[in-house]
């Protein structure tokens, strides 16, 4: 997953203080593993570097300043090109698309087309693959299986989520 | 896709079952030698499109083209001699004659269509070796396994060269080994004929047999290829 397309997706709301990134993010994805404050600032800093986000305010506190993160016309971009763009098809994406999803869900984007280009971008490496395994040998044929229940397993999610993403926009937007 | 160069095409299907619409404006092509897949949830109007596009049912509006014909001006009459002539068919569960033996099964729509029954039996022969079941060609129905009776049916589909096959879930009761060999031995055939093949699958695995697959939802069609909707 990347992290930080997935905060400049959070920021897309509106401006945020770091801690505030950190809570949305183990909100929405870190059931398993919530992300660490180190993380969060050594995002920021590579995202401020590339213009894709910028210090909207720094308040002082008891401790260091708190800079408060807004979006860039640049990082909006950034961001629909993440979520436009379908996955390399492999093992253990789920990750990924079900941040791309819920990203889509809160930022208003179109996240059926999401999934639908998602999905044809599996059933495009299937084919590929039930090709290959025509032609193969049967130790080629194994491989291909093993490949094909993976990227069936996927498919599946996808189109699960697909019927169900009016519930998971009510959840994710409460 | 476009329907430029299609030999089957359907353009805003509607149909609809009481107050339950099932087809919303449906478009559907399909090119000689093509096999595409006919994927969506349950209920979501991929078998009413296949027998539409069958001219099994008659749409309550659009079009449905097969070469000069519009399938939906046609007679019942007209539409199931087509259906005999040009068109085959493969069930997710067979759905063969069960007094009949595999041979007979096999020959029989050419039978229908006026072969004599010798070189009705000699042609349904070569189907059965082909789809590799002809050691079973004296059995009936109850005495042959799922695997076998689906090469049957899948060579009575294409034992009359049919230029489109229509073939709805054709592996849904089969398990995965005999499942791949009948989808290998049906798209072989359907490829080497020219034939089009429109395959109605839930499974992801069946549809990667198909050259392009739309996905019906909610009685629309979405092209995967194109992206539309």
């Amino acid at each position: 997953m990347s992290i930080g397309h997935t905060l400049l997706g959070l920021l897309e709301s509106g401006p945020r203080h770091g801690y505030d990134l950190k809570r949305a993010f183990d909100a929405h994805f870190g059931h398993d593993r919530p992300l660490h404050y180190g993380q969060v600032y050594s995002t920021m800093s590579r995202l401020l570097k590339n213009g894709l986000v910028e210090v909207d305010a720094v308040e002082p506190g008891a401790g260091p300043e708190r800079k408060r993160y807004a979006i860039t016309d640049a990082g909006v971009t950034d961001v629909a090109q993440w979520l436009a763009r379908p996955e390399k098809p492999e093992p253990y994406l789920q990750s990924t698309l079900y941040t791309k999803v819920v990203l889509a869900l809160l930022t208003d984007r179109n996240a059926a087309e999401m999934l639908d280009t998602q999905r044809a971008e599996h059933l495009r490496l299937m084919r590929g693959l039930t090709e290959r395994k025509r032609g193969g040998d049967f130790a080629d044929q194994l491989i291909c299986d093993h490949a094909l229940f993976h990227l069936e397993a996927d498919l599946r999610w996808l189109e699960l989520t697909a019927a169900r993403l009016d519930r998971l926009a009510e959840t994710v937007r409460a | 896709m476009t329907p430029e160069g299609s030999l089957l095409s359907a353009e805003a299907l509607h149909k609809a079952y009481g107050a339950t619409p099932a087809l919303d404006g449906a478009e559907f092509s399909v090119h000689p030698g093509e096999v595409v897949a006919v994927m969506g949830p349950s209920g979501s109007g991929k078998s009413t499109l296949l027998h539409c596009l069958a001219g099994i049912i008659r749409p309550d509006s659009g079009t449905v083209r097969y070469g000069p014909h519009d399938l939906t001006r046609l007679s019942d009459a007209q539409r199931s001699a087509l259906r005999r002539s040009d068109f085959g068919f493969v069930f997710q569960f067979g759905q063969l004659v069960p007094e009949l033996t595999a041979l007979e099964n096999v020959a029989l729509p050419l039978r229908l269509n006026g072969a004599k029954r010798k070189e009705a039996e000699r042609q349904a022969r070569e189907w059965l070796e082909r789809l590799e079941v002809d050691a079973v060609h004296g059995q009936r129905p109850g005495e042959l396994s799922g695997g076998q009776g689906q090469r049957i049916a899948v060579a009575r589909a294409l034992v009359t060269r049919p230029r489109v096959i229509f073939a709805d879930e054709p592996t849904g009761a089969l398990d995965s080994l005999n499942g791949e060999r009948v989808l290998t031995l049906l798209t072989d055939a359907a490829r080497d004929t020219s034939a089009a093949v429109v395959l109605v699958t839930h499974e992801s695995r069946v549809a990667a047999y198909s050259d392009r697959e739309i996905v019906v939802r909610d009685g629309k069609v979405k092209d995967m290829l194109a992206g539309l909707i």
